[in-house]
């Protein structure tokens, strides 16, 4: 049983992966990853971690490092934010091509112009096709669970890809939490130690990252595609061997009142709880409001997504980033490419919302929902809206 | 060298034996080659020095020919014969 205690998340997550016996970590600070960055180098520098810290002198710098020690067969970890995670861009799919089970805490902000250091999803969205892992948090409890279980499912023999882990930033990284963190004997029953698929040594030289023209480069696509796509099956029974240790279940799709709703919400990390307040309150004025939450979004859970959705009439996506002049948020494209092929689809609205660090209350929730509601007619469906911007 | 399957590749396409890049026929890149004319050769091996591969090979008899496994046929041997004993001539 682990231990109750209250503390601000960041600190938290670097606790966490403290106690994952990790090698090495380059971690390059920025807002709001820094505490991430801050405690971690505390932990290693007084002892408490065996564990190389490396002060890079950048995110891209802090990325090569972690696929050089990935590759000599070190456990490592890396973490970043916003503008850091856009310098890192060109090494992500070198990392999954790799097969590097590097693990990665983002800390979601928005990423500039102009220049802003609060909460939305603009930086991850770009990453979306480097072929990492991707999952979402919703709370302190999560980000601390999923920066442990992250390693071991990096680490399986059939996935051997990076993860990352999306905190969103200040709503979650600077909040002080009561949460349970896992003992040390916990976490070395669940996580088995890493063995690499290969390793740089001069005892037995290997090529990591070599060149590949056209004749390979498509069958090495496919392999990586195919790589991503069965690490569901693993992510599902880590989840699980989690669940068994410790009583806190995870699933790709999560939802909250679904199962007789007829008009639902989708959401991605903090705001899921926000959003189910607003559920509570729709629910006690009569109407029939759902929420689904989108944990895992590489690799895309979408028989789990049609699953929960075959049923219900109205569906309002929410996104907080935007893909400019493209058809709509990017979590709703996805979700209305997931449900296109189904013979019985909901009405699709979008709202990109919460940009930048923009407040969410509850009754801006109870808002979207009254006003999909009152589209009798679909007349608003299949297009996206800036929830609350002034016109 | 039969093709792998994607099936068939090695897990993070990693390279397991040291020096295997000469098993990659480069060669099959070239949509031209060169072809060393030894009556107007004069065996100074400025083709040998320029080759960007290293494939161009002095015989026993002093005569410069290219390893046509790896020549890719970029030219600059014939480019940078002066007695133009070098001529590219199109692959059929």
């Amino acid at each position: 049983m682990g231990k109750r205690m209250g503390m601000e998340v960041a600190m938290a997550v670097a606790e966490a992966v403290g106690l994952c016996n990790i090698d090495m970590a380059a971690v390059y600070p920025i807002t709001p990853q820094s505490h991430i960055a801050e405690h971690l180098s505390d932990l290693v520098a007084n002892g408490e971690i065996d564990a190389e810290f490396v002060t890079v002198e950048s995110e891209h710098s802090a990325m090569s490092a972690v696929i050089g020690a990935s590759g000599t067969g070190a456990r490592s970890y890396t973490a970043t934010s916003s503008q850091g995670l856009m310098l890192m861009h060109e090494l992500l799919p070198i990392a999954s091509a790799m097969r590097l089970p590097i693990c990665m805490a983002i800390a979601n902000r928005a990423v500039s112009g102009p220049l802003n250091i609060l909460n939305d999803h603009t930086d991850i969205m770009p990453q979306r096709d480097s072929g990492w892992i991707s999952m979402f948090v919703e709370n302190g409890q999560e980000a601390i669970d999923m920066s442990i279980i992250a390693f071991k499912i990096a680490e399986h023999k059939d996935v051997m890809l990076p993860v990352n882990i999306n905190i969103d930033g200040f709503q979650l990284t600077h909040m002080v939490e009561p949460f349970e963190m896992p003992t040390q004997e916990e976490v070395n029953q669940f996580l088995p130690p890493f063995v690499p698929h290969a390793t740089l040594h001069p005892a037995k030289p290997v090529t990591m990252g070599a060149f590949a023209m056209s004749d390979y480069f498509a069958e090495i696509m496919k392999a990586k595609d195919e790589a991503l796509k069965n690490s569901k099956k693993v992510i599902l029974d880590v989840w699980d061997d989690w669940a068994k240790i410790f009583g806190r279940t995870y699933k790709p799709v999560e939802t909250y009142m679904a199962d007789d709703a007829e008009i639902l919400m989708l959401t991605m990390g903090s705001m899921g709880e926000t959003a189910q307040v607003a559920i509570d309150e729709l629910r006690a004025k009569g109407i029939k409001a759902g929420l689904v939450k989108l944990r895992l979004w590489r690799p895309f859970p979408l028989e789990e997504i049609k699953a929960v959705l075959k049923n219900t009439k109205k569906l309002i996506v929410t996104d907080r980033a935007i893909s400019f002049g493209g058809p709509g948020g990017p979590v709703f494209s996805e979700i209305k490419s997931a449900l296109y092929a189904e013979a019985q689809r909901p009405l699709i609205y979008n709202y990109i919302y919460g940009l930048g660090g923009r407040d969410v209350p509850v009754p801006d929730f109870v808002g979207m929902f009254e006003k999909v509601l009152a589209d009798t007619a679909g007349k608003l469906a299949d297009s996206y809206e800036f929830w609350g911007v002034r016109e | 060298m039969a093709l792998k399957t994607w099936k068939e590749l090695p897990i993070g396409c990693v390279v397991s034996e040291p020096g295997s890049a000469s098993e990659y026929h480069t060669g099959s890149w070239r949509s031209q080659r060169p072809v060393w004319n030894d009556a107007k050769c004069i065996k100074c091996g400025i083709c040998y020095v320029f080759c960007p591969e290293g494939c161009v090979q002095q015989g026993e008899d002093g005569f410069f020919k290219a390893n046509l496994d790896y020549c890719k046929g970029c030219g600059i041997c014939a480019h940078e014969c002066w007695p133009k004993a070098i001529e590219m001539v199109e692959e059929e």
